[in-house]
This record gives structure tokens, C-alpha cells and sequence, in this order.
């Protein structure tokens, strides 16, 4: 397990891999509660745009919130692939993301991850989400940063 | 001994006991020579000090301590109730709660002495009384020496002194005849044992392996309630010898001693005829003296309006819950209802199997009976107000000396319930609404005169409930609100300008008094007019998913009405449906429902209304106040709900009713913006998710 392996200068996290529009994020695993198939999202009326609505996740209303619409991309298209992934964070209730497709799981080391300096970036830009870049081989996975994603700033 | 345990029952009883002696010193004020009062205060004072001693808390008894023994020279007349002593009294009281709260955090009572107030107790004795003092207390003491004699006469063995019925004494005769002995026995349990009636219940126990008990003294139901001092007695039928018996029950810990003899029927039967002689001659004495003390006491505390009593009868037969398991029992019920509701909905559906008159049936009791679970569910969760409100009087009348105002505060209604969670929050709002009436609805006592107004101001605080709310209305009949010089300040701080101002409805001009930081105070007192008073109040209650509404007439006064929901978590709702969206209105505000023709709407203002049997009903289009696509053709009549918050109504359109429902109510979720139209959200029988309209932000 990641725990026996890992050192002072490394450690390693695993992150769920999935693909919003063109590219491929990764999320840390430890603030994911469960992963559901698209399902029928109720609207609310008269909350931020990014809001989606509410659903029912086994007995308990849970919010979804469409990355994509927070972070200034077109809006989402479901598809038989398309998922919402349900946050938990300490203290506080769930939260559903949509993405439009779930990869795989991956382990990534302090070594394989660039920081991202975010004043390096237009602060109008999806790099406002992201708090580093990892590289899994060939593949770079652009690591969310969630506490940005549950703010209240909304990128327009 | 290991007291930890104790400290919640002790924190809360404790809490009562202060109450009850607030309550009690109040009416002392008005009537200093109540005697009953007076005892009723010395008991709750003698119970603090009791129980502080033996929590071990040495400064807190110290200081009850000196508070009883100035009551005590009231009770005996030696002193007269003056003001300074009511608010000397207050003081102790403030003191208490002061340690009642050190406790509470750190479990530790402090190093507060209180010295002052134990030296002003102190002094008034000596002041009051004199020389009499050392006297009094010989007195005292003597009064104590004589009614413990007749007990310590009796004191080791009581038993002797039981007076049996007859049925008990046929009892004896029974069980000798059968050839068992019996004794008599008298069991003294230590004066710190806390849990009496369990210690009673191990005795009784024990006893029970060598025989049968024929007789209780006190009755075992008193004994069980715990309805005894140190000691009870009772009578073993049984074959073993009396060694046996004893040292069992000494076996049982926290017992002091057990004392016991075996008895014959004949003594007994003897004994009691002459008891009974003896006991005719006394009753008459006993009952005149003890009548007309219970009586009155009894019209004081319904005159009152008061639920608690200080004595032990009723706490017994309640049980002390943590809020907390409640919740998760409230959960529970919540859980069970939706998956009441999923089976109803497979139920009625078409496809299913399940058109079998018996399911049907049994489907039916399910529903009755989780709709009785919850409402008892919701009705342990319900407590009176008046553990809010029965600080208000105290707080009046430590305003009214402040402001130099004369006021009186009339409260009504105390004993409407609400939810405990909404209970413990409304204290806040509803003292904000006190103080503010006190401070600037009530007019100083010259110009009250000048107005030919009687010069003890009034406020009221009336509870009542209705339909699914309950309402609580504080009201004064003072200055009221002068909406001219609201706007003036309103124009002065820039919010609106003149011409705008001149449109405003008086509800606009109020609703800026509800304004963070908007205070009309001329000047800053330490009661109100920081401005942190009625925009806090408001947001309180909307928290709570209630409203405040004001009305007021300059110069006669200012009445605000607090409307907060009975129930938190489960509520009866009309489903309807707006396009494809369903959402749910509390059945409780709902006054009733109407088909109405378009061509009946009619525009008042350019605003759609209705007229219906002599009222106009302003129309709600949901569609479009919940961002609906419009409908592609107005049908030719509009189904509309009408709502009604006290006496104003509305009339919501809606495409479809669905029928009525008992929904539990869940959270959006803190991350969705708080929007006040959607009060929340239900899982309906299928799994689909319906929001719940607050119909109370369409009015």
C-alpha cells in the first residue's frame, strides 16, 4: 500500500483520473466518497449557474456541480460514459462533479508532480482550478485543485 | 466519592432550581408577605445548596448557604422583603448561574468567592435582625431538636411504627398460618447515596430470594420514585433465620444499617389498634394544619400557568434525554418514511403486481402507523416555551429600573411547544424584541402622562399556535414607529432617494428598520441602538425558517410577530406539478384551492389578481418566478393553490396537483446559495427528488 512505501521526500498519491472536455484531471483520491452513472438531475431555481441541481444518493440530497460551467467551458453533454463524483471533505457534506468520463486510477510521487504557481497564470483561465501538473509516462493529468473548485469564485 | 457522573443532572437541575427561584423572588416582590412563596424559595435554595455540597462545591454552597438563612428570616417573619433585598437577591442569582457556567466548561466551580454579596447577605442579616440573631438561632435549633426527636424515637425501628390496613394485617395472618416468620425490618441507607430507590430495589431483591414482602413502607411505588428520606421499612414472610436475611441486605452497598425482629401477628394487630387510637387523635390536628398550605400553593402555581414543580413526583416520571438521540431517532423515523412512501408509490403503480386487496390494506396500517411514530417522535421533541420566556420577566425588570421606565410584562401562552432545536434559538430574537420594545416602543412615564396613557407602560408576549406554525407576538403600547422620521434617516443615509422615498408603503419604510446597522436610537445606550438588533433578529428566525412581521400605529404602539415553523424535519405537503417539476407546499398554509377561468383574472396596478368571495388575491405565476419555460398556450383555467401567512394571501399557479403527502425535509446543503423560495428538499416514493416552496417569500 501507498503508505508502506512511502518516504519523507516522496510521497505518493493515488488520484482518480478523468477526462472534462479535452483534457485529463486528476482528483485525490482520499476526498472521493463514491463515483454514480449519470442520473436525473432535479433543477433549482435561482442558484449560482454551475449549480446543476440536486439528487438523491441513497436517501440523502446531495448538490451537483458542473466543473465545466465553473470553469468557463461549454456546457456539459451527457453521454453513457459521463459520471458524477461525489466529495466528502471533513466536517462538511458531499458534493457531485460531473465528468464526462472516469479513466483509471493512478499513483503519482512528489518527484512526478510540478507545482503550478498560479500567479505565473491569467487568473481568467482554467489554471485558476489546478494546483499542479503530474506526469504518469507520457500522459499529463492536471491535478484539481478542489478547494477552488467548491469556492464560491466562479470563472466567467 | 466519584461525583462525575452526576454533574449533567446536577447542571440541569440546578438550572431549575434558579429559574424556580427567580420566578418565586419576582412574586415576592410584588407580594412580600406570600408565605407560600416564601417557602417555595427556601425549599429551591435549600435543594441548591444540598446539591452543591454534594457535587463538592464548596464556594457555591457557601454562598446559597448565607442566601437560605436570609430566607430563613424571612420565612420567620424576623425580616421584611425590602427592594434592596430583591436586588441583592438577583445578585446571588447572577452569582450562581456565574459558577452554574464556570461548571459547565471546566466541570470546576472557579475561585470566585463572591465575597461582596456574601458580606451583603451577611450584613442584612445583622442590619435586619440586631441583636435577635444569636437568639434566633437557639430558636432554630430548637425547632430542628424537636422534630428530630419523634424520629429518633422511631428512628431504628420503624417498622414498629408501620399502622397496617386490614388487608395487610390479613396478610400477616395468612403467612404466619402458612408457618413462615416474620420480621419486621427497617433498612437505613447512607445519607450521600444518590440513587436511592435502586439501592431499595438491590434490598428488595435480595430479601425476595428468602420470601415474600407482605408490606411496604413508604408503598413500593413511592419507594420506586424514590418518595423516601434514609430509611424503609418492611415486612418478610419467610422460613430463614433473621441473621441470614440481615447481612444479605448489608451486603448491598451504600447501606447503612438493616435492623429487623420477628413479629407475631397478635403484637402486631394489638399494637396497631392502639396506633390507630392514637393516630385518630392526631389526624384531625395533621390534616387542618397541612390543608390549607397545599391548597393555596396550588393556586399559586396554576394562577402562575406554571408546568414544573420543585418537588420530586413529576421529575421522576420524566426521563433526561440527550438532544442527540432524539436527532438520530428523528432520523430513523425519516428514513422509515421514505421507504413507507417508495412502497406506496410501487403500490399504486400500474405495472406491479400488486393489485391483492391485503397489500393494499396492509400498506394503509404502515402508513398509519409511521404517521403516528412520527408525530410522537415530534412530540418528545417539543417542549414549552416557557423554558425561553420565563427569563423575560427578571429582564424586565432589571430594564425597568435601568431606563427608569415603569413597565410591565404580560405574558400569555407559555405553554405553546415548539421544537426544542427552534426553542433554544428563539431566546436570542425574542429578547432583542423585549429590549427594543422596552427602550424605544415604551415612552418615559411624563410624556405617557402628557399622552393620557396609563403611566406603567405595557408589553406583551403571546404565543399561540397556527395551522403548522406558531406564532409569537411581542408587543408594546408605547410610541410606535415613526415611519416619517424612519425615512428621513433612511434619506440621510443614502438607501433612497426623496422622490423614491415618497412611494414607499409603510411595509417598505419598516422593513429598512430590519437593515444591518440601521439604528434609530438618538443615542447609543447599552440596552439597544447599536444597530446589531432587529437585522439579527430577523436573520435568526428566517434561519429557523420563520418570519417577523411589524405593525404599528404612531402613537398607540408596535406590535412584531414572529411566525416559526412547528417542526423541523417532517411536515404534510400538496405535491404539484409545474411542467415537469414537482415541488411541495405545506399543507399547513394552504388555505384551499381554486380552478380559476382566465378571463376571471383580473389587474390591479398592472399586477394579476383574483377575486374571490369578497377578497383580492394577488396571483403568484411560479413559472416564472422559478425560471419555468412558459407554457407554449395558456390553458383556459389556471389551477391555483391558495396560500395564506396570517391574514394575507396568495394565489400560486400551478399545472397539475398530485395529491397530498407526508415529505421529510432535507437540506440543500450549504453549498448551494441559500435561496429563501426553496425552503429544502424531499425524496419522493420513486427516488425522485422535489423541492419545497416557502410560500411565505412569494407574499
Amino acid at each position: 500500500m501507498a503508505e508502506v512505501i512511502e518516504t519523507t521526500e516522496d510521497i505518493r498519491k493515488q488520484y482518480i483520473v478523468v477526462k472534462i472536455g479535452s483534457e485529463q484531471y486528476g482528483i485525490d483520491i482520499s476526498y472521493v466518497d463514491t463515483i454514480v452513472r449519470m442520473q436525473k438531475i432535479t433543477r433549482v431555481p435561482k442558484v449560482q449557474t454551475y449549480f446543476k441541481g440536486i439528487i438523491n444518493l441513497r436517501g440523502e440530497i446531495v448538490p451537483v456541480m458542473s466543473v465545466r460551467t465553473k470553469m468557463g467551458l461549454e456546457d456539459d453533454v451527457f453521454t453513457n460514459a459521463s459520471r458524477i463524483i461525489i466529495l466528502k471533505f471533513e466536517q462538511q457534506s458531499s458534493l457531485g462533479i460531473i465528468v464526462d468520463e472516469v479513466k483509471e486510477v493512478v499513483t503519482l510521487g512528489n518527484n512526478q508532480i510540478d507545482k503550478v504557481d498560479k500567479n505565473v497564470y491569467n487568473s481568467k483561465d482554467t489554471k485558476d482550478f489546478i494546483n499542479g501538473v503530474g506526469k504518469n509516462g507520457e500522459e499529463l493529468i492536471s491535478l484539481l485543485d478542489l478547494g477552488a473548485i467548491i469556492g464560491e469564485k466562479e470563472n466567467e | 466519592m466519584d461525583v462525575s457522573q452526576y454533574l449533567e443532572i446536577f447542571i440541569d437541575e440546578t438550572s431549575e432550581h434558579i429559574q424556580s427561584l427567580s420566578d418565586c423572588i419576582m412574586t415576592l416582590e410584588k407580594e412580600p408577605d406570600n408565605k407560600d412563596t416564601i417557602n417555595e424559595i427556601f425549599r429551591a435554595a435549600h435543594s441548591l445548596k444540598g446539591m452543591a455540597g454534594t457535587m463538592g462545591f464548596k464556594r457555591m454552597q457557601h454562598l446559597t448557604h448565607d442566601m437560605e438563612n436570609v430566607f430563613q428570616e424571612v420565612r420567620s417573619d424576623k425580616v421584611k422583603v425590602t427592594s434592596d433585598m430583591i436586588d441583592l437577591l438577583f445578585q446571588c442569582l447572577d452569582a450562581i448561574e456565574g459558577y452554574l457556567d464556570t461548571i459547565k466548561e471546566t466541570s470546576d466551580e472557579g475561585t470566585e468567592d463572591n465575597e461582596a454579596i456574601i458580606k451583603g447577605l451577611n450584613a442584612f442579616l445583622e442590619n435586619a435582625e440586631g441583636k435577635d440573631a444569636p437568639q434566633d438561632e437557639t430558636v432554630a435549633a430548637k425547632t430542628e431538636q424537636e422534630t428530630q426527636q419523634p424520629q429518633e424515637v422511631s428512628d431504628q425501628k420503624k417498622y414498629l411504627k408501620i399502622e397496617f390496613s386490614d388487608s395487610e394485617k390479613e396478610a400477616i395472618k395468612t403467612a404466619e398460618e402458612a408457618g413462615n416468620k416474620i420480621y419486621g425490618i427497617t433498612v437505613h441507607i447512607q445519607k450521600e447515596c444518590l440513587l436511592k430507590a435502586a439501592r431499595a430495589f438491590l434490598v428488595f431483591k435480595a430479601v425476595e430470594e428468602f420470601g415474600q414482602i407482605i408490606i411496604y413502607r413508604p408503598s413500593s411505588q413511592d419507594i420506586e420514585d424514590e418518595k423516601f428520606e434514609n430509611d424503609f421499612s418492611f415486612y418478610l414472610a419467610t422460613e430463614t433465620e433473621l441473621e441470614t436475611v440481615l447481612t444479605s441486605i448489608q451486603n448491598v452497598s451504600e447501606i447503612e444499617s438493616a435492623i429487623g425482629e420477628e413479629v407475631k401477628y397478635e403484637t402486631i394487630s394489638a399494637a396497631s389498634a392502639k396506633a390507630e387510637e392514637e393516630a385518630s387523635k392526631k389526624a384531625p390536628a395533621a390534616v387542618t394544619a397541612k390543608a390549607p398550605e397545599a391548597a393555596p400553593k396550588k393556586d399559586v402555581k396554576a394562577a402562575a400557568a406554571k408546568g414544573k414543580t420543585t418537588g420530586k413526583p413529576v421529575t421522576s416520571r420524566t426521563v433526561r434525554v440527550d438532544i442527540e438521540k432524539l436527532d438520530a431517532l428523528m432520523n430513523q423515523v425519516s428514513e422509515l418514511i421514505i421507504a413507507k412512501n417508495s412502497l406506496v408509490s410501487i403500490s399504486s403503480s400500474e405495472g406491479g403486481n400488486f393489485q391483492n386487496q391485503t397489500f393494499h390494506e396492509q400498506i394503509e396500517y404502515l402508513e398509519r402507523i409511521t404517521t403516528n411514530l412520527h408525530e410522537s417522535v415530534m412530540k418528545v421533541r417539543m417542549v414549552p416555551i416557557e423554558s425561553v420566556v420565563s427569563k423575560f420577566p427578571r429582564m424586565i425588570r432589571d430594564l425597568s429600573r435601568k431606563l427608569d421606565k415603569k413597565m410591565e410584562l404580560i405574558m400569555s401562552g407559555e405553554d405553546t411547544e415548539l421544537d426544542r432545536t427552534v426553542v433554544d434559538q428563539i431566546g436570542d430574537p425574542l429578547q432583542h424584541l423585549l429590549r427594543n420594545s422596552a427602550d424605544h416602543g415604551l415612552e418615559s412615564a411624563e410624556l405617557r402622562k402628557e399622552r393620557g396613557k396609563p403611566e406603567v407602560g405595557t408589553i406583551r408576549l403571546n404565543a399561540f399556535q397556527e395551522g403548522n406554525n406558531v406564532i409569537i407576538e411581542v408587543s408594546d403600547d408605547g410610541n410606535g414607529i415613526d415611519t416619517e422620521h424612519v425615512k428621513g434617516k433612511a434619506i440621510e443615509r443614502g438607501l433612497v432617494t426623496e422622490e423614491q422615498a415618497e412611494k414607499l408603503t409603510e411595509k417598505e419604510i419598516i422593513d429598512f428598520l430590519f437593515m444591518p446597522s440601521f439604528s434609530m436610537a438618538k443615542q447609543i445606550t447599552d440596552i439597544s441602538g447599536r444597530g446589531v438588533g432587529l437585522d439579527v433578529v430577523k436573520s435568526n428566525i428566517e434561519a429557523l425558517g420563520g418570519d417577523v412581521e411589524v405593525k404599528t400605529k404612531l402613537g398607540e404602539g408596535t406590535k412584531f410577530t414572529v411566525r416559526l415553523p412547528l417542526t423541523l424535519a417532517i411536515i404534510q405537503a400538496l405535491m404539484v406539478e409545474i411542467r415537469d417539476e414537482k415541488y411541495a407546499i405545506a399543507l399547513g398554509s394552504i388555505s384551499n384551492i381554486e380552478d380559476i377561468p382566465v378571463k376571471d383574472i383580473k389587474y390591479v396596478q398592472s399586477k394579476e389578481v383574483i377575486h374571490l368571495r369578497g377578497m383580492v388575491i394577488p396571483l403568484v405565476r411560479l413559472d416564472k418566478v422559478l425560471d419555468i419555460e412558459p407554457r407554449e398556450k395558456e390553458p383556459e383555467s389556471l389551477t391555483v393553490v391558495i396560500v395564506k401567512k396570517g391574514e394575507k394571501f396568495a394565489g400560486l399557479v400551478v399545472d397539475n396537483l398530485m395529491g397530498q403527502q407526508e415529505i421529510v425535509i432535507k437540506s440543500l446543503g450549504k453549498y448551494i446559495n441559500n435561496n429563501k423560495l426553496i425552503s429544502g428538499a424531499t425524496i419522493l416514493g420513486d427516488g425522485e427528488v422535489a423541492l419545497i416552496l416557502d410560500v411565505n417569500t412569494l407574499m
